[in-house]
């Protein structure tokens, strides 16, 4: 809950111009480091006194970290370029207007004005028993409040548990999964690619992390291939409010046509399962037939037949199958 | 004149907003003194880290330079409201969950209780008492709100009336519906959206005619 508490715990503060600098600073800090980037997710750690780094880092000096680029046909988005940037960008309305309509549906115009794409595909969970700082299996302790049998779960995962039973609530993240982007990570050590649909950690492999960042090493930039480039885009965030929110289940979604049938699509789903989630066994009743609202219904069915509801959270099954259901019959139906 | 008499005349003339701002300012007034005696070697030490920062930092509020002391972990609210003694800009939440603190950050709002203050050096920050003119004419936005008695306890009007000032620059003709979403991320408690919208639409009309 929100307390205000006079001030942050001190913090020795860097405020690095390049990427290198940056690197450096993180391989010195080690675990005492923290990558700063619009700061939304990271204030209510420090508020509230439950993440106490040594040295914070800020990323917000850092051109190089900005601005988007078009390239052979994609784009290249740096990890601090602003979520309204994003959002409002030309390159990205006209071609992957899925990833604008994706960072234009996060929390409130001022959020979106300093939350960076970077810091909103890097942010921590909102399980609340895991923020109230209680040691749960993710905060390095033995047990999971929030599987527990009285515990208030509607928010959480129906798919993916694995101890953990917290989702991710990044909107941008799902629309980067649907148009296969690349996340760009750089070490002191040198650069690696990954895929956004692998950047994203599961509880199984490690319990601690949303994402396959380690502590040394910093998301610079997210390159988005052409691939995908103007195909049929759908995204649909639903929250409690219209504004502010987190997502309960958040669909995002691109699809060829060809002669009337899906040729390819990927379709994503947040919100239901500790990282997001591409519903395979949804794409793979939809390619090869024609995007209506029967189809629709069979991948949601497809995409929700192993899904186990906890407590609380039931009404996420027929939510994600909806969801899906319009997602391929689209906006025309 | 006895000490009580003497209580009851200040009472009178000072209100007690104006005591609470003579106490801030008197505040900053002795801080800064404790590091001029230090001299400049303190105040203008260079950081002996790569990349890290001092704490005698100048900001650009509401077109001045003003230099201020400032704790790293110091958040832009706290500065502006309990160094500079700009209290117009108010804390609702301190977690960007209400608004009431919105200032503008290079002409694009911001919630200034979750952005470091170190991080708004270098960019121009304009608060609710920057936005009248020298001679005290008002903002057309703060005009609309006052002719359309927008709030009814307005404590959240200085955040609004910040976002109405960014929606207008950026889209001199808002729909209802537009300025509804750009003030989205502002909360009233008294439920008074109605005629704060009301106002944001005048206030666009004003500040067309202005143009």
């Amino acid at each position: 809950m929100a307390v205000i508490r006079d001030m942050m715990p001190a913090f020795e503060l860097f405020r690095p111009v390049s990427v290198d600098d940056a690197l450096q600073l993180m391989a010195r800090h080690g675990e005492a480091a923290w990558a700063l980037a619009g700061g939304l997710d990271t204030f209510d750690w420090l508020k509230d006194r439950i993440k106490r780094p040594e040295a914070v880092i800020d990323l917000g000096a850092i051109s190089e970290m900005r601005g988007i680029t078009a390239d052979r046909g994609g784009l290249t988005i740096g990890a601090m370029t602003t979520l309204t940037e994003v959002a409002t960008s030309p390159e990205v309305v006209e071609s992957f207007s899925l990833l604008s309509m994706a960072a234009f549906h996060v929390a409130t115009p001022q959020i979106r004005n300093q939350g960076t794409i970077g810091g909103n595909v890097a942010q921590d969970t909102r399980c609340w028993y895991y923020r109230g700082g209680w040691p749960c299996y993710r905060a390095g302790g033995n047990i999971c409040y929030a599987a527990a049998p009285k515990a208030m779960n509607r928010e959480h995962c129906i798919l993916g548990a694995k101890r953990c039973v917290a989702v991710n609530p990044s909107d941008t993240a799902p629309a980067l999964i649907a148009l296969d982007a690349q996340m760009v990570i750089r070490s002191a050590g040198g650069e690696r690619v990954v895929a956004a649909e692998d950047f994203f950690m599961s509880p199984a492999v490690d319990i601690t992390r949303m994402t396959v960042l380690e502590p040394d090493e910093l998301l610079t930039e997210i390159r988005i291939p052409e691939t995908w480039s103007r195909a049929r885009f759908y995204f649909e965030k639903v929250r409690d409010r219209q504004s502010w929110d987190f997502s309960l289940v958040t669909v995002a979604s691109a699809m060829r046509m060809s002669g009337g049938r899906v040729q390819d699509a990927r379709i994503v789903v947040n919100g239901v399962a500790p990282r997001p989630v591409r519903v395979t066994e949804a794409e793979s009743v939809l390619i090869g037939s024609p995007a209506n609202e029967s189809i629709g219904l069979a991948a949601g069915e497809a995409a929700i037949r192993r899904a186990k509801p906890l407590r609380h959270n039931d009404f996420k099954r027929p939510l994600m199958r909806n969801l899906i259901r319009r997602a391929i019959r689209g906006q025309e139906a | 004149m006895n000490e009580i008499e003497l209580l009851e005349a200040v009472q009178r003339t000072v209100s007690r907003r104006m005591f609470i701002k003579g106490v801030i300012a008197a505040g900053a007034a002795t801080s800064s003194v404790g590091y001029l005696f230090r001299g400049p070697a303190a105040v203008f030490a260079l950081p002996s880290i790569q990349g890290s920062v001092g704490r005698l930092v100048t900001l650009n509020v509401n077109g001045q330079q003003r230099r201020v002391d400032v704790l790293p972990q110091e958040t832009l609210a706290m500065t502006l409201r309990y160094k500079l003694g700009l209290t117009g800009t108010k804390l609702g939440c301190d977690r960007a969950e209400c608004g009431a603190c919105t200032v503008l950050v290079d002409g694009t709002n911001h919630y200034s209780c979750s952005m470091l203050t170190r991080s708004a050096v270098g960019r121009e920050i304009t608060t609710i008492e920057g936005l009248e003119s020298e001679d005290g004419t008002l903002h057309p936005v703060q005009q609309a709100v006052v002719d359309e008695g927008g709030f009814q306890c307005a404590f959240c009007a200085p955040g609004f009336i910040m976002s109405m000032v960014a929606l207008v620059e950026a889209n001199p003709n808002p729909t209802r519906e537009e300025t509804a979403q750009a003030l989205s991320g502002n909360l009233c408690r008294c439920g008074d959206y109605d005629k704060i919208l009301t106002s944001a639409m005048r206030a666009a009309e004003y500040a067309r005619r202005e143009a």
